[in-house]
């Protein structure tokens, strides 16, 4: 996925968190980027006609934006449930950061026929841990595995 | 493909072609699934060699990978049990038409050139160091990448003729 895909994939689950506007600093954060970075890109959405800034609130996605983010964040969820599910990897959700830049739609699609998926899926991404909340990782559902970890 | 993804170890890589082996297993499931399923009247001599020729090039392109794998420094994948869980998967799809099955294998093709190729892309941004020979490891996916590419231009011309 390109890095347009992988801003709008964060400004959309910053928006679902935060039930409003993303923070510049909360989106170069999850980006792992600087702000004037952030910042450069947001320039680059409101161009598009992705997404839309407003001073001190944050950043917003335009009905565009979202279809895009949506389609983004399943091409995630696919990687991350690959990563979990077919080739048993243990630290799913930061490979899948990892190979999230070179995972393309496409080739997601293809992963995507096997793998058992969530019908409801994107709506089933829990931003707070990062994964589907379906997400089965040697019969334990990741949420709880991650609260176990905390 | 993100501008400036790297590839930057031998874990990593591993991965990446781990990924291109299951997409292997994919086109050659579906190639085999498709002849197993359709009729003789749908399945004329043509599509018939291209869909063996397809998951004979799958077969060669896993094991020139799996080649590849062996030679880095990370664990194996149990690749047995994935490609049982290919099978089980596409042993319960209906069969398709024949249509199809050709705009299928150029799908599949479509995906793994693009697939290869930004995995090269990604290799030869990074100046990091693999255990492999970064020449011979671009040579041979390259190699790959391009039996790819010559796939996807034998389909294309297969579903031009038959318009």
């Amino acid at each position: 996925m390109n890095t347009a895909d992988q801003y709008v994939k964060a400004i959309y689950l910053l928006q679902e968190m935060e039930n409003g506007p993303a923070a510049t600093g909360a989106l170069a954060d999850m980006m792992d980027v600087s702000p004037a970075s952030a910042n450069e890109m947001i320039g680059k959405l409101e161009s598009r006609g992705l997404a839309e800034h407003e001073k001190y609130k944050g950043v917003t996605l335009t009905d565009d934006g979202i279809i895009r983010a949506r389609d983004a964040l399943q091409t995630y969820c696919i990687i991350e449930r690959f990563l979990a599910n077919v080739l048993d990897v243990e630290e799913f959700r930061a490979e899948a950061r990892e190979l999230e830049p070179v995972i393309d739609g496409m080739i997601a699609d293809r992963l995507d026929t096997i793998i058992d998926r969530n019908s409801e899926c994107p709506d089933c991404f829990d931003p707070e841990t990062d994964a589907c909340e379906y997400l089965d990782v040697c019969g334990v559902e990741a949420e709880t595995e991650t609260e176990a970890a905390d | 493909m993100s501008v400036g993804y790297q590839v930057t170890s031998d874990h990593q890589l591993a991965r990446l072609l781990q990924i291109g082996i299951v997409l292997e297993e994919v086109v050659e499931a579906r190639a085999y699934h498709h002849y197993d399923e359709l009729d003789e009247e749908e399945l004329d001599e043509e599509i018939r060699d291209l869909l063996s020729h397809a998951a004979e090039e799958s077969a060669d392109h896993r094991s020139r990978l799996e080649a590849v794998i062996d030679r880095l420094d990370v664990d194996s994948v149990p690749f047995e049990e994935i490609e049982a869980l290919v099978e089980a998967q596409y042993g319960q799809t209906k069969p398709e038409d024949f249509d199809g099955v050709l705009y299928d294998q150029l799908c599949n093709e479509e995906t793994a050139y693009k697939f290869y190729d930004d995995v090269i892309e990604a290799i030869e941004a990074s100046d990091a160091q693999f255990t492999i020979d970064r020449e011979e490891l671009v040579t041979t996916l390259a190699a790959i990448r391009d039996e790819e590419e010559a796939g996807v231009e034998k389909v294309t011309q297969i579903m031009e003729e038959r318009e």
